[in-house]
């Protein structure tokens, strides 16, 4: 077994002295596609946000390992903004700056200094050519990135992570409230992905995670019910709840 | 009485207020504008003022009144601005930031007068730089920074916190999504504060007679005294020194002041369009 990028050893998460991820256990390996799944409140993003330093809260109490690229995140000395340039994270509604595609595109190069104009250029384009937008903006990136419909935004908001060549990009739905063509091109732009790259897509569309992850882990409540091979849990899972979300019994 | 009918009389106050105070603008601005402006010429513009203002023009009191402003602004913007920044991007809503608030919130009702007193004991006398520019600009700067800060704070929050967590998550430093983000998309709301304190520091005499002082002369050292507009028409009127002259520096003065709210009630407008 290679060693994980992502190692969570018996995380607890707990906000406002409310338990919001309780004992999590789980592996993400180099180049796959680890879906997380569950119902609403069950704390995939705040996992998410743990990965790549990013939550906040008040009376915030951790416990637990977390190692993401060999470092353990959830120490004091861990320095977020190199992490995050390695972990970039895409929200579940897309956010793109009000100001041209192609800014949004190196907004992240830019601000670790980089200026030369062809480096620039050439992290847009592989951005966009990630995100499978390429050939809908290619010729008109200096137009302002808010004119572009809900699913090109989304992909172009994977495109601005993709642009800084992350080891991991953490997926927040990134396809709730796009249309079925839509999706079907950011899971098509997920599988080409991770061939160079790790991805953890967390989904309550539970037909997705299927489609597209390796495998695949469910949160229930904070808890994490069960981890393993997508086809093995989708056919025959060992928990009975996780039966039930995936035949839709409840959730 | 029937509700009906006291919802009628309530509408027609409150109508006849609203049209009474625009009357009551109008008829102001006619009185000054029709005994005023036909003294306001070229030369009354550029020449500057003889015989303490009974002949000659305003030149000296124009360049007065924009050389106060500026250092005033250069003084309280980055102060106002910074302050505006640290309260909303840097501070937990607490104890702290209701303190600097109510603090900003007096400093805003302490009466001008009372400040031009407080300038005049401090930087006129206390520091020696005797009534100047910079006496007055500092003196200025205090009177519109609650404004500033006001106007700035509610234009950085009306930033969406997504830019914020956009920055954050490509690895960007909280200062850094300040600079290219917060600042730069709040920025038509904090001109509009801008514009809006100098058309408050424009008008004011009782700060400025005490801090800048009455000279007639043309500032150039930060440490002349000079003259504002609003001070040359207060001496003008009060001192009965020309009536004619007193009027047409009134009209310059009321049209400025016209021109900066138009120009930022503009802004205003342009930056509620470009928030949708
Ligand atoms: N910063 C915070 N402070 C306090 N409570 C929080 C915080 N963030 C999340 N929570 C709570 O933790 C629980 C899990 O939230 P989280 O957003 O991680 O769930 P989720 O699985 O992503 O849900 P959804 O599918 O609706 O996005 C929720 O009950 C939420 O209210
Ligand atoms: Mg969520």
């Amino acid at each position: 077994m290679p060693e994980p990028l992502i190692k969570a050893r018996n995380v607890s998460l707990e906000a406002d002295g409310k338990p919001i991820l309780k004992d999590i256990s789980l592996d993400i390996f180099r180049n796959e596609i680890f879906g997380i799944m569950g119902p609403a409140g069950g704390g995939k993003t705040s996992f998410l946000r743990l990965v790549n330093h990013t939550f906040r809260g008040s009376n915030v109490k951790i416990e637990g390992r977390l190692h993401v690229l060999g470092e353990d995140v959830l120490s004091d000395e861990v320095n977020p903004t190199p992490l995050r340039r390695k972990v970039s994270m895409v929200f579940a509604t897309p956010v793109v700056l009000p100001m041209s595609i192609f800014e949004n595109l190196v907004y992240g190069l830019r601000i670790q200094g980089i200026r030369d104009k062809s480096r620039l250029r050439e992290a847009a384009e592989r951005g966009l050519k990630a995100a499978i937008l390429w050939d809908e903006v290619r010729d008109r990136l200096d137009k302002p990135a808010q004119k572009l419909s809900g699913g090109q935004q989304q992909r172009l908001c994977i495109a601005r992570a993709m642009a800084l060549s992350p080891d991991v990009l953490l997926l927040d739905e990134p396809t709730s409230g796009l249309d079925p063509i839509s999706t079907f091109r950011i899971e098509e732009a997920l599988k080409e992905l991770k061939k160079r790259h790790t991805i953890v897509l967390v989904s309550n569309n539970t037909k997705q995670i299927a489609r597209v992850s390796d495998r695949c882990a469910f949160f229930l409540m904070g808890e994490l019910i069960e981890t393993g091979k997508t086809s093995q849990m989708f056919t025959v899972p060992r928990e009975k709840k996780t039966d039930d979300y995936i035949a839709g019994r409840f959730g | 009485m029937t509700p009906k009918r006291a919802e009628h009389i309530a509408l027609g106050l409150m109508v006849s207020g609203a049209f009474l105070a625009l009357a009551i603008l109008l008829f102001i601005i006619a009185v000054i504008m029709i005994k005023g402006l036909p003294h306001v010429t070229l030369r009354f513009l550029l020449d500057n003022p003889m015989d303490m203002g009974r002949a000659g023009g305003i030149f000296s009191t124009i360049v007065s009144t924009i050389y106060l402003l500026v250092v005033s602004l250069i003084i309280a913007i980055p102060l106002g601005v910074g302050t505006a920044i640290y309260l909303t991007e840097y501070t937990v809503e607490g104890k702290v930031t209701k303190i600097i608030r109510f603090g900003t919130e007096c400093l805003a009702g302490v009466p001008s007068i009372i400040l031009g007193l407080f300038g005049f004991i401090l930087f006129v006398v206390k520091m020696g730089f005797s009534w100047c520019v910079l006496s007055g600009g500092i003196s200025l700067a205090i009177m519109i920074l609650p404004v500033i800060i006001r106007t700035s704070e509610e234009a950085i929050k009306a930033v969406p916190q997504s830019y914020r967590d956009v920055n954050e998550v490509l690895g960007g430093s909280k200062w850094q999504g300040v600079i290219r983000l917060v600042l730069p998309n709040a920025a038509p709301g904090i001109l509009t504060g801008i514009i809006l304190s100098v058309g408050r520091g424009i008008g004011e005499t009782a700060v400025v007679i005490f801090t800048l002082g009455t000279s007639l002369r043309t500032p150039f050292s930060i440490f002349d005294s000079g003259r504002s507009m609003a001070v040359h028409f207060y001496i003008l009127a009060q001192e009965g020194i020309s009536m004619k002259n007193a009027y047409a520096t009134a009209a310059v003065l009321v049209f400025s002041i016209l021109i900066i709210n138009i120009f930022s009630y503009y802004m205003m407008h342009r930056f509620v369009k470009g928030r949708t």
